[in-house]
């Protein structure tokens, strides 16, 4: 049964072959039995599962037959879920129960998925690795001495392992897409507005976006069907109508025109990685499309300029964990200004809070022009770049990261090597344009993540190319050994 | 520009993030060696370009000025370090 993706699980519940509560309690027997290996888990909500597969079962029993109906996912813990921990992976936030439903959780809920958990992630989604939570890390279950990737190290990690056939991850610098290349998932982070950020724990407004996380190229054009859309309640919610994911699907690929950025093949990829890309156009090429080299030459200049405007806009949301109206506050503060600095110095990790005090530097008087506006700037040249590109191609291909999943520990002294890590998921978050990494092969028993890009709101050509892709190819479908 | 410990004190003030002496060469060192990498975007000509704030460059949805949420201060308060009598409670502000 945990082997089953999402639309296999579709056909088996409408067959009638097990019910939701029979694949939850499954489900939910597993995890318990492996997450102690992985720490994919921040809560595991045991009674509401058995509760939302109750009520599943019932919806199936009285003439629904939705495909996500009774559908076991996960939620990456920096959606608000009402009366259930939102930690966001911070001690800050070890003790908040949101008093509220996102607007993601709210529409799977009402497709009829069934929340098993919430997954574990870097402390408000700063990092590559998963190694910043307060949790503890996540490990890789291609290999336990591994990193998962970050953010949404947890939702992969639980994916890759069997322990869920899907979840959410969000996307703020490539924290969906690079776990999911470092885990052998299918991960998209869709048009900056596409997706609801309503009831998502900011962390760079501006660049954030939640997306599906799960095995298949299918799996998450059923997610994405039921997360996407309009929401009044985010006012950068885009107002325009959805594609139909699954029916693009099926589309040939015949003409499709592929752009290889040829700054994605310099320095800095391993060689090794480059080949299995390589081997995935092939495969492309084989299906129809046609492949041009291209040029993103501001690519180069994407982390710095993220990682100004990710601190800055970070600095300013995290201003609201104070101490005063929710989450952790310090003992016996003796005035205001002491309540403040000690909750946020007791409740930040090292992480969040160098990354508070780059923003608050790069916002501070006197450097504002120097370092923002600077940044932003560069973003537009880097959005420029992509648009020139794609009036020559359809998708840009490239590789999802530069290394394999490194050791656990391997970079924690050097935050700046990590950083580096995002170079290739990055520019889609400033750009605001949909991205997608999808599995194309194993080097020394680790996975290896193709990234595609495409223009704004082109998610279901994403979708289409991985999923032809996975109609002649198995990669996807590998399991981790002991998983 | 590399950050000295006092401008690094000042921003920790200016963040409210307590810094213990303890923690102050580390922070500094690794702060500077951000800075290092944020700063190799000064090298691009961004002569004539105008910031880009927002990936798709829209302007902020109005919606009528009508209340449409209704009252849950017990439920946010429920959740809250301290409180009395509908209040979050803080140590002494006025003396």
């Amino acid at each position: 049964m945990h082997n089953l993706t999402l639309a296999e699980i579709a056909r088996n519940l409408a067959e009638k072959r097990f019910s939701a509560e029979e694949l939850t309690r499954t489900t939910l027997a597993r995890i318990e039995q492996l997450d102690p290996q992985l720490n994919a888990f921040i809560s595991v909500t045991d009674e509401l599962a058995i509760e939302q597969a109750k009520a599943a079962d019932a919806r199936r029993a009285a003439g629904e037959n939705g495909v996500l109906l009774g559908a076991p996912i996960g939620h990456k813990d920096l959606f608000c879920t009402q009366g259930i921990r939102t930690s966001c992976g911070s001690k800050i936030l070890d003790n908040f129960k949101a008093p509220y439903n996102a607007t993601v959780v709210e529409r799977l809920a009402a497709a009829g998925t069934v929340t098993l958990g919430k997954l574990n992630m870097d402390e408000f989604a700063m990092g590559s690795a998963n190694e910043s939570s307060y949790y503890g890390p996540v490990k890789n279950p291609w290999d336990l001495t591994r990193v998962p990737g970050g953010s949404s190290g947890g939702s992969a990690a639980a994916i890759a392992a069997r322990l869920l056939p899907a979840a959410t991850g969000t996307d703020t610098g490539g924290s969906i897409r690079q776990p999911a290349a470092l885990t052998n998932l299918t991960g998209l982070k869709p048009t900056y507005g596409r997706v609801s950020r309503w009831g998502m724990v900011a962390y760079a407004s501006s660049l954030d976006q939640g997306g599906p996380m799960a095995r298949t190229a299918e799996d998450c054009a059923l997610l994405l069907s039921a997360m996407a859309g309009f929401d009044a309640k985010d006012s950068t919610s885009v107002d325009q109508p959805l594609d139909d994911y699954l029916a693009a699907l099926s589309q040939p690929l015949a003409g499709l025109r592929i752009g290889l950025p040829k700054e994605y093949f310099s320095a800095g990829l391993d060689p090794k990685i480059a080949d299995a890309v390589m081997a995935s156009v092939e495969e492309l090429k084989k299906l129809g499309a046609t492949v041009t080299e291209i040029s993103l030459p501001n690519m180069q200049h994407a982390i710095p300029s993220y990682y100004v405007i990710a601190p800055a806009e970070a600095s300013s949301n995290l201003s609201r964990f104070d101490g005063v109206r929710f989450g952790y506050r310090c003992e016996n503060p003796v005035d205001l200004t002491d309540l403040y600095k000690r909750s946020r110095a007791e409740g930040f990790g090292d992480e969040v809070k160098r990354r508070i005090m780059v923003g608050t530097y790069a916002l501070s008087a006197g450097y504002y022009d120097a370092y923002y506006l600077k940044a932003q700037k560069i973003r537009r040249l880097i959005k420029q770049d992509f648009v020139a590109a794609f009036e020559q191609v359809d998708v840009i291909l490239g590789p999802t990261t530069p290394n394999l999943a490194w050791k656990l520990g391997e970079k924690n002294a050097d935050p700046v090597s990590a950083y580096l890590e995002d170079i290739y998921t990055i520019t889609a978050n400033l750009a605001g344009i949909p991205g997608l990494s999808m599995p194309a092969g194993f080097i020394d028993g680790l996975p290896v993540g193709v990234q595609l890009l495409a223009p704004y709101f082109q998610e279901a050509r994403l979708l289409n190319v991985a999923h032809q892709y996975q109609q002649v190819t198995d990669w996807h479908m590998r399991a981790p050994a002991g998983f | 520009m590399a950050l000295e410990r006092t401008e690094v004190e000042k921003i920790a003030h200016l963040a409210r993030l307590g810094l213990s002496e303890a923690d102050l060469p580390r922070t500094t060192e690794t702060l500077n060696n951000i800075l290092g990498l944020i700063d190799r975007m000064q090298a691009v000509d961004t002569t004539g370009i105008e910031p880009l704030a927002h990936p798709l460059e829209t302007t902020q949805r109005l919606r009528a000025d009508t209340v449409t949420e209704t009252n849950q201060r017990d439920a946010y308060q429920a959740i809250a370090p301290a409180v009395e009598d509908g209040l979050y409670l803080v140590p002494r502000v006025i003396e």
